[in-house]
């Protein structure tokens, strides 16, 4: 049997691999067939019907997006029948869609409009009128539904279902009256971990993060309040594309800028606080390595975790409530720095936390949730008040007015603003644990890690799960009980993978000592709050920005940054002492899964 | 051991009626644990689930979820998308009016008036004392007889407003009226 097959799309001849859709076949002819609910490698359904083509021999239309090229296929995609059935169906769509593109915060970012361009289609011409009344679910600290703009084509079931393996919004009842939701509930009460990828793959505006610009907007104008904004490691690699920026565009300097001509009184760095995440969970590690081999406390509990995506340590809590000892207590690297500023910060500049404001630009819509956790008030108020995201933010640089790539570059401000190159690589799936391994081995020997250009081979990337060993060789003598120990670690993004390492972990197929999870596929660089569309493609580029980063940094290990140095001998004392306990770390609950 | 046939174990001698709670939710476990290890049963336990409560509570669907390792939401959306399945809790007896083209033309509308008068109910509710379910279908095929009513199995033709009393007393209250059942609580 040949590999290929040879057709006919609209009469020309195209020979493609066997396997290939009609879709895409007509793609190599250079023809583009409109779609709206096919997402590639995610949800490829055929649910809408707008891509639907005619079939020589065939009584009825065909979805082309699943329908698959075989020998000697005639396919028209332009015939009258086909046209008219596109219009039909985007028709009932737009009568169903609660259309104020104006007032939308998907306008000119929308699929649904695009698919109206391609279409040359009049919306005027479509009066409103919606199967069902329109539902606002404001319940979730993290994401909005609106089912008036929801033109149900179930991209975010399959993400959650089988992306992520949380499954909290389904289809339900049928006909007109359907609608894609939660059980019972709003999602804030449902079992969702926040991570919005869901959000991420909506076409239209119908599921979206909760709005932060607003209160941010107002904390600025307000003459009593210090307002101090932090940028997440992933926003520099990603921002560029909300200003019409290719993706990979590394815009540090620019963001800085943007930030300072906004109106923040200071521009910090969550980087600053991953080296200092670094610094804790690194010893944190070591504290309960030491307990297991040297003291053989079987209790420890190893594989430790990382703490620093909020999606994944929700999930564990819904899915393995067992095994939410194994997290690391460190706070994520957003939250430590919001407790650092309205505790050293304030005191430095005699205020107290009630008159400063934290805003974080994160690129995760699960981070709103995780500011608004009661645990995370150590600083005596709300450690971070307000959490926008990458895209969120666009829309601020849009607002005021600033011609983004062409800003000049600026520094992030002292006390918190400096980082090594071991925080940028924290937006990466494998970067943590990266990051960590720079200043553990060199802790315990010594000695730099034994890599090429510090990184780990195959640890970092946004695909499936990675493991990797590594022995301590000639440690110094506080660490001699470390000699010749292989620390057996693993690294995995995405929770459809972090459900199959954890069903290893937990039924003891599988033993590691340190596990890495970021909740979004490919770590933060993919996260729920990035610029749209995040293809696998824009993954790399975002990844391979970070990377540059980290390797253009004179110093690339999170125990060199000298302000880390600095916070420890003037506030917190050394990593894990009581003080630090207090501040930097947290606990968790057990959640139901159902 | 062999399953047999789990639809017939639930639905023969279950005399589900006079379980209480904990044990109609003892005796879908039995049921769903049989299930448990096979993909794609969703719909037959939703179906066991049904002939032993009666209908599909909230906490019901929670709780085969639970046991079956399916997201609530899928459980949700397979239970509201067929017909078959109802979420409310129904009574003893089901009233149909036919509101297709020709019954709705010759007078299905001022029976679904009368109805709803008399048994103070919408379409799709269930009154109060747990005897009567109302509801709508959409042409049963027999539109030269219309207006049609359906009681149970038995089908009302040509009805007058008039004799919708008539038609309610053959299923007058049973001699032991039960009031309308309690809210289901999830059994874990
Ligand atoms: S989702 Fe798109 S089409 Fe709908 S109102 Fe918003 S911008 Fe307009
Ligand atoms: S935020 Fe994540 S878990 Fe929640 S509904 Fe969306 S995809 Fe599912
Ligand atoms: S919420 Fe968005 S992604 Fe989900 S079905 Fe509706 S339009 Fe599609
Ligand atoms: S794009 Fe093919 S059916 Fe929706
Ligand atoms: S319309 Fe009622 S039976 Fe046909």
């Amino acid at each position: 049997m040949s590999d290929t097959v040879k057709l006919t799309i609209d009469h020309m001849d195209v020979e493609v691999p066997r396997g290939t859709t009609v879709l895409e076949a007509a793609r190599e002819l250079g023809l583009r067939i409109p779609t709206l609910c096919h997402l590639e490698g995610v949800h490829q359904q055929g649910v809408c019907r707008v891509c639907v083509v005619e079939l020589e021999g065939r009584p009825n239309l065909l979805a082309s997006c699943v329908l698959e090229a075989a020998n000697g296929m005639r396919v028209r995609t332009n015939s009258m029948r086909v046209l008219r059935a596109r219009n039909t169906v985007f028709e009932l769509m737009l009568s169903d869609h609660h259309k104020d593109c104006l007032g939308c915060d998907r306008n000119t970012d929308c699929e649904l409009q695009e698919l109206a361009m391609h279409l040359g289609v009049d919306a005027e011409r479509f009066a409103e009128d919606l199967a069902a009344p329109r539902m606002l679910d404001i319940s979730s600290q993290s994401l909005v539904r609106d089912s008036g703009k929801c033109i149900l084509c179930r991209r975010c079931v399959s993400v959650c279902e089988q992306v992520q393996t949380v499954g909290t919004i389904g289809v339900q009842e049928r006909g007109s009256a359907s609608s894609v939701a939660p059980a019972f509930v709003g999602l804030g009460d449902a079992v969702c971990v926040n991570c919005g990828q869901c959000a991420a793959v909506c076409p239209v505006n119908a599921i979206f993060e909760r709005d932060h610009v607003h209160p941010v907007e107002e904390a600025i104008i307000d003459p009593a309040k210090h307002v101090v904004v932090q940028t997440a490691p992933a926003i520099r690699a990603a921002i560029g594309e909300t200003q019409g920026m290719p993706a990979g565009s590394l815009v540090t300097g620019q963001l800085v800028t943007a930030l300072k001509m906004m109106g923040f009184d200071a521009v910090f760095d969550t980087n600053w606080s991953a080296d200092l995440t670094i610094l804790e969970e690194g010893m944190e590690l070591l504290a309960r390595l030491k307990r297991a081999v040297a003291d053989g406390d079987s209790s420890v509990a190893l594989p430790m975790m990382t703490s620093c995506s909020p999606g994944w340590v929700k999930f564990l809590e819904h899915f393995y409530p067992d095994l939410t000892d194994n997290l690391s207590t460190a706070k994520s690297p957003q939250q430590m720095l919001g407790t650092v500023i309205k505790t050293y910060y304030a005191q430095n500049l005699g205020l107290q936390p009630e008159d400063i404001v934290v805003v974080s630009v994160m690129p995760c819509t699960a981070k709103k949730f995780e500011a608004s956790r009661p645990e995370m008030t150590d600083s005596g108020v709300r450690d971070v008040d307000y959490v926008v995201t990458t895209r969120e933010l666009g829309r601020m640089i849009r607002k005021n007015g600033l011609d983004f790539a062409n800003l000049p570059a600026g520094e992030f401000d002292d006390p918190l603003g400096r980082s090594s190159g071991a925080a940028d690589i924290f937006a990466n799936s494998g970067g943590v644990m990266e990051a960590a391994l720079r200043t553990v081995h060199e802790v315990v020997t010594g000695r730099e890690l034994p890599f090429a250009n510090l990184h780990v081979t195959d640890l970092m990337d946004i695909e499936g799960v990675r493991e990797v060993a590594v022995t301590f060789e000639d440690v110094t003598e506080d660490y001699s009980w470390l000699e010749g120990v292989t620390a057996k670690l693993a690294v995995t993004s995405g929770l459809g993978n972090a459900r199959e390492l954890m069903d290893r972990v937990s039924s003891g197929q599988a033993e590691y000592h340190f596990i890495e999870v970021m909740g979004c596929p490919g770590g933060c660089i993919g996260g729920g709050g990035q610029p749209r569309p995040t293809t696998d493609a824009v993954r790399r580029q975002r990844f391979a920005a970070i990377c540059a980063e980290d390797e253009g940094k004179p110093l690339r290990k999170s125990h060199e940054n000298p302000l880390i140095d600095r916070i420890y001998a003037d506030f917190l004392g050394e990593p894990n002492s009581h003080k630090a306990h207090e501040l930097l770390h947290t606990h968790y609950v057990a959640r139901d899964a159902y | 051991m062999t399953p047999g046939n789990p639809l017939k174990i639930a639905a023969q001698g279950c005399h589900c009626e006079e379980l209480s709670e904990e044990q109609k939710f003892e005796r879908l476990d039995e049921i769903l644990a049989i299930y448990r290890e096979q993909p794609g049963s969703l719909i037959n336990c939703l179906y066991v689930a049904q002939t032993i409560f009666g209908h599909l509570p909230d906490p019901v669907l929670a709780h085969v979820a639970r046991r079956l390792g399916v997201p609530t939401a899928r459980v949700t959306g397979v239970a509201s998308f067929y017909s078959f399945f109802s979420r409310q809790p129904r009574g003893r007896h089901t009233i149909k009016v036919c509101l297709g083209t020709a019954c709705y033309v010759r007078g299905g509308r001022e029976i679904m008036e009368v109805l709803v008068r008399d048994l103070g109910i919408k379409a799709g509710e269930t009154t109060e004392d747990g005897q009567y379910t109302l509801e709508v279908v959409r042409c049963v095929g027999a539109c030269a007889l219309a207006p049609v009513v359906l009681g149970d199995d038995e089908t009302f033709r040509r009805v007058r407003p008039t004799k919708v009393s008539e038609i309610l007393a053959r299923f007058a209250p049973s001699a032991t009226p039960s009031a309308a059942p309690a809210p289901v609580k999830e059994v874990v």
